[in-house]
């Protein structure tokens, strides 16, 4: 009879990540033995709550430097820190959205325009698994930046992707349209599913273990056949640019960053790219560092692929999400020039500048369930013209999301656009840089021509007024904008903590 | 804390204060604004008494830390020819402010706004000139962008949003490249002395030939959009004739200055094997620049757009002047900066006051002021007059030093140059007796002559151009160590003439 070790886990580590998948499944409780009336405010408090524990306990384990937390599978270090914590602070953003817009079907099993769905519309129900659902999705992001083998990154990208594709759908409004937009993430999503693990499968073929250290020393001793490794890297980076939305696998994000309720969009694109990037340069900076001549030149290939495909074809967009949608893909883009400089630097800017990005993400998507008519949120640009008349703050703040994602200084936006271009030009990558500035040249081009809309323009009668933000959701702008201008003009004390924090450990 | 930072916090302290107002309150936002200008005009001609002339190197000078991680300081000082740009600066805002004291009623928004962009700007234009940290004259360069936009789309006539749209997209595509080349010029810091934007470290860099001339060239075109330089000019005929006349000298007699500063600053100094290399491009293009803007100031008929090619022809003056690399070059290119300001600045402004009494633009609609409107029409021709460099007039001195510099160096250049004095005098005098002289044409037979205000906002603008024209020395005192140490710099020698006297 073999002997079976208990294996020994270190769950002072693993805490925050425990903490949040607790609070997930209380949360599923809730919905099972609460009443109906009272779930949502059960979820109000249960979510937030759980987030900030989970972020104490985060901020208590920041000198924690574990590779064996639970047993070679998840690795807690610097980067995995400043991921989960910037993951949970961007998830705190976004739920101030989700709690205040009625962004959510009331019954997502009805029929849209079915009788069943009116009788759930009048009795004011709301379905209230988004909270879970997204406990769910964050925990397995957190478990995404911080796996250390790849079955552990397998599960984790499907612990965080299933709830996403369901809120995708559970849009309340155009609802035919939000299940189409989850069904094709959903396909899309298994397609590259599909491809991560089979890219897996290579790379376990190749070094004849799963975990990333023993990966990385068949990397080094070059121990196998090199086609496997190769055929292993690129279909793992496939499934990894799909997530991230990189050009050739962004097909995706334009339909689901429409079709999906918007704070679930703006949730998504912010905190999906943090997980997936993290996870991304942790492979390609740790476990694939011996292989670098095979992987820089493509992964450079990608990057100034999306860059210039996002900012281009941007400027054609008609509608707000959308074009926010490809504004995603074209920093995407900056992102990976962040991998490809495959230096400390290039660390450090990624990191700061996925924190950076997101809040100005999640500001962004949060000003746009604001803007509404009769029907719900209007996203029809033509119909923002005059906004800056009727309601300049929020005008303003949403020129000064737009400004930073241009990368005007003196917004987050420049700090890390100048940071990660340092970080290319640093690893010898003149012409990726000269491609980025390019593009943001380009990419300004339709952010102030939304500037121009909302301020130069004079309203017609189908243009929009805001609906009056409430307490949360003008925190929720407010401190993103705030956030946004604090890091643009005094970024030292956030740099230093990344800097002294962004050490992957091995 | 260095006086240069407390003269850029003063414009932004009246910002503040005006935001503070009613929304309805024009005219006490017209009067804060007044008063701020006048008294950081004032303030800065004080921080200009002190500066000691025969000191070499920057004045003032604070340096602190602001963002270490990437060796970012706050560093400014001023040599004399930042601080001559910082004086013009200063002393046109409060000429402009008086000059469109309710060019701000028609715009888009309230008249508040119009001043608290305004001063912002002022702090900017500041801000920009004095810095002495590469990633702060950046931060400036660019964040400048901003109020200047939105003055030009909200409070401008005509095509205002295009040409807003145009003047920002233009300045940006320049500024990125620069930012490409500062981010080159960090990495190679960092390699080899350490994280630093500051220039005087930046400029004993060692940088390979090719990297220097690829770097030299991001500076340059960002420089040159702005300055505007043909065949990047585009934009400034279009962003002149929708500004408002206040605007619009903001936009000429300033901005435009940091694009042949940059030059000077930056592309001279960080980069002088590339500087030269480049040389006869750059002074080719110069003399395209005089020769073209002449030619189509001649042929407009709308009188801003004149002055914007005008303003071309004289910005081809200055960049031949700082690529002729001669101290008289450079010296004349440095006081021609500051002469065309306040030439530009007079010359807009009256026409800025035509414009609004007759309700048009066109030079066609005019005619026969001199009859009606006899000071308007004097400002308006003294203006032009050193628009066109005559002797006695401020334009004239500055025109002679750079011909005369470039000359020693390039003489087709110069001789090219030359013409565009003759064409100078066709695009000032054919408009002048067009809208001046004659019988007064219909439409123009009540306009009204220039009221106290505008008398007093004019009236400096004018001095400075007589008093420069006779008695150019303070400025030339200030600007002539810089030219000398920075063509020192680049490793050139004027040229000694081959015919002297005693031959």
């Amino acid at each position: 009879m073999t002997v079976f070790n208990t294996p020994t886990l270190d769950y002072g580590a693993l805490l925050p990540i425990l903490i949040v998948f607790i609070g997930a499944v209380i949360g599923v409780l809730v919905e099972a033995f609460v009443k109906p009336a009272m779930r949502r405010f059960v979820h109000s408090l249960l979510t937030p709550a759980t987030l900030l524990v989970a972020l104490f306990q985060v901020i208590a384990n920041r000198e924690t430097v574990t590779t064996t937390a639970a047993i070679g599978s998840v690795v807690i270090d610097g980067p995995v820190i400043i991921a989960q914590g910037s993951l949970l602070l961007l998830s705190l953003l976004a739920l101030l959205f989700l709690l205040d817009v009625d962004s959510f079907a009331p019954e997502a099993s009805a029929l849209p325009g079915s009788e069943e769905e009116k009788r759930a519309i009048a009795s004011g129900k709301q379905q209230t698994e988004i909270f879970p659902l997204m406990l769910f999705s964050i925990s397995g992001m957190m478990l995404f930046s911080a796996a250390s083998d790849l079955i552990t990154l397998f599960v984790a990208l499907e612990v965080l992707s299933l709830p996403l594709y369901l809120m995708a759908g559970l849009s309340r409004r155009r609802r035919l349209f939000s299940q189409e937009s989850a069904l094709k993430y959903f396909l899309l999503g298994a397609y590259s599913s599909a491809f991560f693990i089979f890219g897996a499968a290579f790379l376990y073929g190749y070094a004849g273990s799963i975990t990333f250290p023993e990966i990385r020393n068949a990397v080094i001793a070059s121990a196998g056949n090199d086609v496997i490794l190769l055929i292993g890297i690129v279909f793992l980076s496939v499934g990894l640019l799909f997530k991230v939305g990189a050009v050739p696998f962004h097909a995706w994000t334009p339909d689901v960053y429409q079709g999906a309720p918007t704070p679930i969009t703006g949730f998504m694109a912010a905190a999906t790219k943090v997980a997936a990037f993290l996870a991304t340069l942790r492979i390609f900076y740790t476990v694939l560092d011996g292989a670098l001549w095979q992987w820089q030149l493509i992964l450079t290939g990608v990057a100034i692929i999306t860059m210039a495909f996002g900012s281009i074809v941007a400027i054609a967009q008609r509608d707000v999400k959308r074009m926010l949608a490809y504004s995603s893909i074209a920093h995407a883009g900056f992102l990976l020039t962040g991998v490809v400089a495959f230096n400390k630097a290039g660390l450090e800017s990624s990191l700061f500048y996925l924190f950076a990005y997101g809040v100005a993400t999640l500001g962004a998507f949060g000003i746009v369930t604001l803007i509404r008519d009769g029907q719900g949120e209007v996203t029809d640009l033509n119909r923002w013209a005059g906004l800056g008349k009727k309601s300049p703050a929020i005008a303003s703040l949403f020129a000064l999301f737009l400004l930073a994602f241009a990368g005007i200084p003196l917004t987050s936006g420049f700090i890390g656009k100048f940071s990660i271009f340092s970080a290319a030009y640093e690893g010898g990558l003149q012409s990726v840089v000269i491609v980025g500035v390019l593009s943001s040249a380009i990419a300004a081009f339709f952010y102030i021509r939304v500037i121009v809309l909302m301020f130069f323009t004079d309203s017609s009668d189908s243009s929009v007024s805001v609906t009056l933000p409430t307490r949360r959701s003008s925190i929720g702008v407010w401190s993103a904008g705030i956030v946004t201008v604090a890091l643009g003009v005094l970024p030292t004390s956030t740099l230093a903590f990344i800097t002294d924090l962004a050490i992957f450990a091995r | 804390m260095s006086v240069l930072t407390i003269l850029g916090i003063l414009p932004l302290l009246g910002a503040l204060v005006v935001a503070t107002l009613g929304k309805s309150d024009a005219r006490r936002a017209k009067l804060v604004a007044l008063i701020t200008s006048i008294i950081t005009a004032l303030y800065a001609i004080l921080v200009a008494v002190g500066f000691e002339i025969d000191r070499p190197g920057f004045q003032f000078i604070e340096s602190r830390e602001w963002i270490p991680t990437f060796g970012i300081t706050y560093g400014v000082g001023v040599d004399g020819l930042s601080l001559v740009l910082i004086l013009l600066a200063v002393i046109l805002v409060p000429i402009v402010i008086l000059a469109g004291w309710d060019e701000a009623e028609s715009g888009r928004w309230s008249a508040k706004t119009f001043y608290i962009l305004i001063l912002v700007l002022e702090t900017m234009m500041i801000g920009v000139f004095a810095a002495t940290d590469l990633f702060l004259f950046y931060v400036f360069f660019e964040a400048m962008l901003v109020p200047v936009y939105f003055l030009i789309g909200g409070y401008g006539s005509g095509e205002r949003i295009q040409a807003a749209v145009k003047f920002l997209l233009y300045s940006l595509f320049g500024g990125l490249l620069m930012l490409a080349s500062m981010i080159g010029l960090y990495v190679m810091a960092n390699d080899q002395i350490g994280k630093t934007f500051d220039i005087s470290a930046l400029s004993r860099l060692e940088i390979s030939s090719t990297t220097e001339h690829l770097l030299f060239l991001g500076f340059f075109i960002a420089f040159a959009i702005k300055a505007p330089l043909w065949p990047v000019h585009t934009w400034l005929p279009d962003a002149a004739k929708s500004a408002t006349p206040g605007t619009s000298v903001l936009l000429l007699g300033v901005l435009d200055k940091v694009g042949t500063f940059g030059m000077i600053r930056y592309c001279l100094e960080l980069f002088p094997n590339a500087s030269r290399t480049f040389t006869p491009l750059i002074i080719t293009l110069a003399a395209i620049s005089i020769i073209y803007g002449a030619f189509l100031a001649i042929g407009q008929k709308e009188i801003k757009r004149l002055i914007a090619f005008t303003s071309i022809s004289h910005f081809g003056f200055i960049v031949m002047g700082i690529f002729a690399m001669t101290t008289q070059g450079h010296a004349g290119a440095a006081l021609y900066m500051v002469n065309h300001g306040f030439s530009t600045a007079a010359l807009f402004l009256v026409a800025g006051w035509m414009i609004k009494r007759r309700g048009s633009s066109m030079i066609a609609d005019f005619g026969g002021l001199q009859r009606v409107t006899p000071v308007l029409a004097w400002s308006f021709f003294i203006a032009g007059l050193s628009g066109l460099a005559l002797p006695g007039l401020s334009s004239f001195v500055s025109e002679i030093l750079v011909l005369v510099g470039t000359y020693t160096r390039y003489p087709v250049a110069a001789v090219i140059g030359g013409f565009g004095i003759i064409l100078a005098a066709l695009y000032i005098l054919i408009p002048v007796q067009r809208t001046l002289h004659g019988p007064t044409t219909p439409g123009n037979e009540n306009l009204t002559d220039l009221n106290l205000r505008e008398k007093i906002a004019i009236a400096p603008a004018i001095a400075l151009i007589v008093l420069l024209g006779f008695y150019p020395k303070p400025a030339l005192d200030l600007i002539n160590p810089v030219a000398e140490t920075t063509i020192a710099k680049v490793g050139f020698t004027d040229p000694v003439p081959t015919m002297g006297s005693e031959r």
